[in-house]
C-alpha cells in the first residue's frame, strides 16, 4: 500500500502513465463533449418556456460542475501536499488552478448571456452568481500567491492553506440556490432523482460534462509534466528524456 | 434536427446571438489555454534540451545526485539571454 503511494508521489512515474494516458482522455474526451454540444445544440428539443436560449447549458453546466469539482479536487490535493509533503500534488494544485479559473470564468460569463434574454437582466448580486464570483477570486488568489513565493515548499504550504480554507465556500455555491432566494434554477442533476428534463436533453448535458471532465484531465496532465520538468530539470531521467533519442 | 433550416438554426429563434456569443468564448478561451499550455511544455523541453546539450557525456556522472536547491529561473534568464545575442 505505501509503495504505491510512494511510486504515485514519484514524478517520473507519474510522467510515464500521464504520456500513456493522455492521447486517450483527450479523444474520447473530445468525442464525448463535441457529440453532447452537437447534439444540444442541433438535435435536442427547444424548451418550452425558454425556446433555444436553453442551449447555453450544454457548455454552462459543464463549465460550472467543472469549476467546483477541479475545486474540490485542488483541496484534496493540498491536504495531501500538508501532511504527507507529496510534491506531486502541490504539482496537481498549481497545474490545475488556471484551468479552474478559465471554466470559472466561462460559467459566469454564459450565465450572464443566459441570464439576459432568460432573466432580463446579465448580472444580479445573489447568492448562487456571487458565491461563483467568489470562487474565481480564489482561484486568482491561488494562482497570485503561488507565483509570488519563490521558495518551493513555502509556496506549495501557503497556497495549501488557501485553497483548504477556500472550500467553505464549495457548500455555499452547492446549497445557495436553496437556501436563499435566487433567479437561478435549481441543479439539473440530482444523485438521488430523475432528472426534470426529457432524456433528449439530459443525455447530451452528461455527455458533454463527462467530456470535459476528460478534457480536463489530459490538460491537467499536459501542464503537470511541464511543472515536472522544470522541477526535475536536473535529475538523470530529464536528462535523458530530452537528448536527442529519448522519448517525451 | 431541430430546426428545420440552416438559416432558422442559425438564428435560433432569436436567441442566436446569445448563444452562439456562449459558445464562441467557450471554444477561443478553450483553444487560449490549451495553446498555451502546450508552448509552455515546448519552450520547458527545448531550454532543457538547450542546457543538458551543453554539458557533454563526461558530466552526466553528477545530474542524479544533483537535489533541486531552488528555482531554475536563473538558468530561464540565461538561455534567454543567450538567445538574444545570437539573434542580435
Amino acid at each position: 500500500m505505501w509503495q504505491i503511494f510512494h511510486k504515485l508521489g514519484s514524478p517520473k512515474w507519474f510522467y510515464g502513465i500521464a504520456s500513456q494516458l493522455m492521447p486517450w482522455l483527450l479523444w474520447i474526451g473530445v468525442g464525448l463533449f463535441m457529440a453532447g454540444v452537437v447534439w444540444g445544440l442541433a438535435f435536442a428539443p427547444p424548451d418550452y418556456l425558454q425556446g433555444n436560449s436553453y442551449r447555453i447549458i450544454f457548455i454552462h453546466v459543464p463549465s460550472a460542475f467543472l469549476a467546483q469539482s477541479v475545486y474540490i479536487m485542488m483541496a484534496v490535493a493540498a491536504v495531501v501536499t500538508l501532511v504527507w509533503r507529496m510534491k506531486l500534488a502541490d504539482v496537481f494544485v498549481k497545474s490545475a488552478a488556471p484551468i479552474g479559473a478559465v471554466l470559472t470564468f466561462l460559467a459566469l460569463f454564459t450565465g450572464a448571456v443566459w441570464g439576459k434574454p432568460t432573466w432580463g437582466t446579465w448580472w444580479i448580486w445573489d447568492a448562487r452568481l456571487t458565491s461563483m464570483l467568489i470562487l474565481l477570486f480564489l482561484y486568482f488568489g491561488a494562482i497570485a500567491l503561488g507565483s509570488a513565493i519563490s521558495d518551493e515548499k513555502s509556496s506549495a504550504r501557503a497556497v495549501a492553506v488557501l485553497v483548504i480554507v477556500g472550500v467553505v465556500n464549495i457548500p455555499i455555491i452547492k446549497y445557495s440556490v436553496e437556501w436563499w432566494n435566487t433567479l437561478h434554477q435549481p441543479a439539473t442533476f440530482k444523485l438521488t432523482e430523475k432528472p426534470s428534463m426529457p432524456a433528449e436533453m439530459w443525455v447530451p448535458l452528461l455527455m458533454a460534462v463527462l467530456g470535459l471532465y476528460l478534457l480536463f484531465s489530459w490538460l491537467v496532465c499536459l501542464r503537470m509534466q511541464t511543472e515536472v520538468l522544470v522541477r526535475e530539470g536536473r535529475t538523470r531521467w530529464v536528462k535523458e528524456l530530452v537528448q536527442p533519442g529519448g522519448s517525451r | 434536427m431541430a430546426f428545420e433550416s440552416f438559416d432558422a438554426f442559425i438564428a435560433m429563434g432569436g436567441h442566436g446571438p446569445y448563444v452562439w456569443a456562449c459558445y464562441i468564448v467557450f471554444f477561443a478561451l478553450s483553444i487560449v489555454l490549451i495553446h498555451w499550455s502546450r508552448v509552455q511544455r515546448k519552450a520547458t523541453l527545448k531550454r532543457l534540451a538547450h542546457r543538458h546539450a551543453g554539458s557533454g557525456k563526461g558530466n552526466m556522472a553528477g545530474t542524479e545526485d544533483i537535489e533541486r536547491t531552488g528555482r531554475t529561473g536563473a538558468d530561464f534568464a540565461r538561455v534567454k539571454s543567450s538567445d538574444q545575442i545570437t539573434d542580435g
